[in-house]
């Protein structure tokens, strides 16, 4: 790992954005947009869509961040870049942690616009700070580049890799409490809740919605979060493979 | 219209003389794809500071070889040394410059930011970083298009941006896979002056063609056919040898050789 060669990859990755505005674009409205849909939807039920609003606040970052980072990754082995890069000085970790810095910065803006414009316009209600909720969008975003970056390997084209998505991502938000408390479901589905690394995301912004101070369970539940996403990015580093058939 | 390489080498035809050691070693060299053995025992070694070229038919092994040299190719066996230590060390990474056959950089960068980046991995400090970029781009004649996306460049001027990154931090073997594909006849005669130019400064430049006129620009040759070695020398010893006024006569010449060969045996 090197800090020059690491943060080099984090402006290329920024660069390429800067070349895309209407990626970006995207990237920073559908969410407000939707957030703003949901707000419409709960009209006549307020408490809903703080509960909602809160755990979409987590979600969002995931599955974006998710689904740019798996397209940007499967480019750059499809395109024979990161065949040459691999043939040059540049170690895997810069390469990750790059891609994880860039795409986790870029999650910051979107994850601060929606948490602004859910609570200075939309008037979510939530006990805790808004910095705790930052903090836990940041830790999906991180997840979902890990989990995009992990699954890129095993894609050979744009679509198999938006495939990923249904079959990644999906499961996780129908387990992940968002539609039914945990605790009620079936025992099986429960337990195989509490093993997606989702599902803390979203405990971890309930516990924002109803504690004014971070709570031990916040704390553990960002813990995990932080800790599946860095072992997944460690996943990811394994399947970058200097030699290839 | 070829122009003779501006100082023909001595005879680097005999690997086991005196002299420099070699900047490529292959003894027995073996690469398998898939379950096909793509390389068969290929014995060879490329002479420090020439241009060598790699000759062969379309899925012959050339770029296949390319890759074992600078170490992105998996399941290669037998001997492969490259500036004297084994193909793929991690020392080699900043010596070694490669071009992969497609163009490969960022289609959504202009051709001087791909430069800024590739140079930053390189490790050339940022001080220097412009005026190295700058020097590689007008080696390859792009200062025109610096600011294009990479994507907007037609096929030629991305490939040239694609070489262009090789160029970067003088390297001391480069490694290019048909780089002068899809390149005007001006064109490939400016970037063979400065493959000679590189040469004579002490470069060494191993070179993908399957353009034969291409071969007389090059010091020794490697011709390679259905992942065999079927000659390695001067052009001007394959033509004599073959008794042909060409290279492209000589090589047909040792393909039909091979093949009668091969259908006495059976
Ligand atoms: N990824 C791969 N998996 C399995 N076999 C492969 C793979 N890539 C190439 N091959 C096979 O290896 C052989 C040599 O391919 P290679 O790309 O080295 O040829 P080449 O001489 O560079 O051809 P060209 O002049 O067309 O570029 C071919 O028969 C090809 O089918
Ligand atoms: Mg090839």
């Amino acid at each position: 790992m090197n800090a020059s060669r690491t943060l080099a990859t984090a402006r290329r990755v920024l660069r390429q954005l800067g070349h895309d505005p209407r990626t970006i674009a995207l990237l920073l409205l559908v969410p407000i947009l939707l957030l703003v849909l949901l707000y419409y939807v709960f009209d006549a039920d307020r408490r809903a869509f703080d509960s909602i609003g809160a755990s979409l606040l987590g979600i969002f970052p995931l599955v974006t961040m998710f689904l740019v980072t798996s397209i940007a990754t499967l480019r750059e082995r499809t395109s024979g870049t990161l065949e040459r890069l691999l043939s040059m000085p540049l170690g895997k970790g810069d390469l990750i942690v790059g891609y994880a810095l860039a795409f986790g910065l870029l999650a910051v803006v979107q994850a601060a616009l929606a948490t602004g414009v859910a609570i200075w316009f939309l008037d979510l209600d939530i006990a805790g700070s808004p910095w705790l909720l930052l903090l836990v969008a940041l830790l999906d975003a991180l997840l979902g580049t890990a989990l995009g970056l992990f699954v890129s390997a095993f894609a050979a084209s744009e679509f198999q890799v938006v495939q990923f998505m249904p079959a990644m991502i999906f499961p996780q938000i129908l387990l992940c409490g968002l539609f039914a408390p945990r605790g009620s479901m079936q025992p099986v589905l429960e337990g195989i809740s509490n093993v997606l690394p989702m599902s803390y995301a979203v405990d971890g912004m309930t516990e924002v919605l109803h504690h004014s101070e971070a709570t031990g369970d916040f704390v553990r539940d960002i813990g995990v979060v932080a800790g599946s996403a860095l072992l997944v990015l460690a996943l990811g580093a394994a399947t970058l493979r200097r030699r290839t058939a | 219209m070829n122009k003779p390489p501006p100082q023909p080498p001595p005879d680097p035809a005999e690997p086991t003389g005196p002299g420099p050691d070699p900047a490529v070693h292959a003894r027995g060299l073996t690469v398998v794809r898939g379950t096909r053995r793509v390389l068969d025992a290929l014995s060879f070694d490329v002479a420090p500071g020439t241009v060598t070229g790699l000759l062969g038919p379309s899925g012959s092994g050339k770029s296949t070889l390319i890759r074992a040299i600078v170490g992105t190719q998996a399941k290669v066996t037998g001997t492969l040394d490259v500036l004297g230590s084994p193909a793929g060390s991690a020392g080699l990474r900043s010596r070694v410059g490669y071009v992969t056959q497609a163009p490969s950089v960022y289609g959504d960068l202009s051709a001087r930011q791909n430069l800024d980046y590739y140079a930053a991995v390189l490790g050339i400090p940022r001080s220097r970083r412009a005026a190295a970029v700058t020097q590689a781009l007008t080696d390859v004649d792009l200062t025109s298009h610096a600011d294009d996306l990479a994507g907007n460049l037609s096929g030629g001027q991305a490939s040239r941006v694609s070489l262009a990154v090789a160029l970067l931090g003088a390297p001391e073997l480069l490694v290019l896979d048909e780089p002068t594909v899809g390149l005007d006849p001006v064109l490939r005669r400016d970037l063979w002056d400065l493959f000679h130019r590189l040469a004579a400064h002490g470069t060494t430049l191993l070179i993908s063609s399957h353009v034969m006129d291409e071969a007389d620009r090059c010091a020794h040759l490697l011709l390679v056919r259905d992942g065999t070695l079927l000659a390695a020398d001067t052009p001007r010893a394959l033509r004599e040898q073959t008794g042909s006024d060409t290279v492209e006569e000589a090589f047909l010449a040792l393909v039909d050789a091979a093949r009668a060969a091969e259908d006495s045996t059976p």
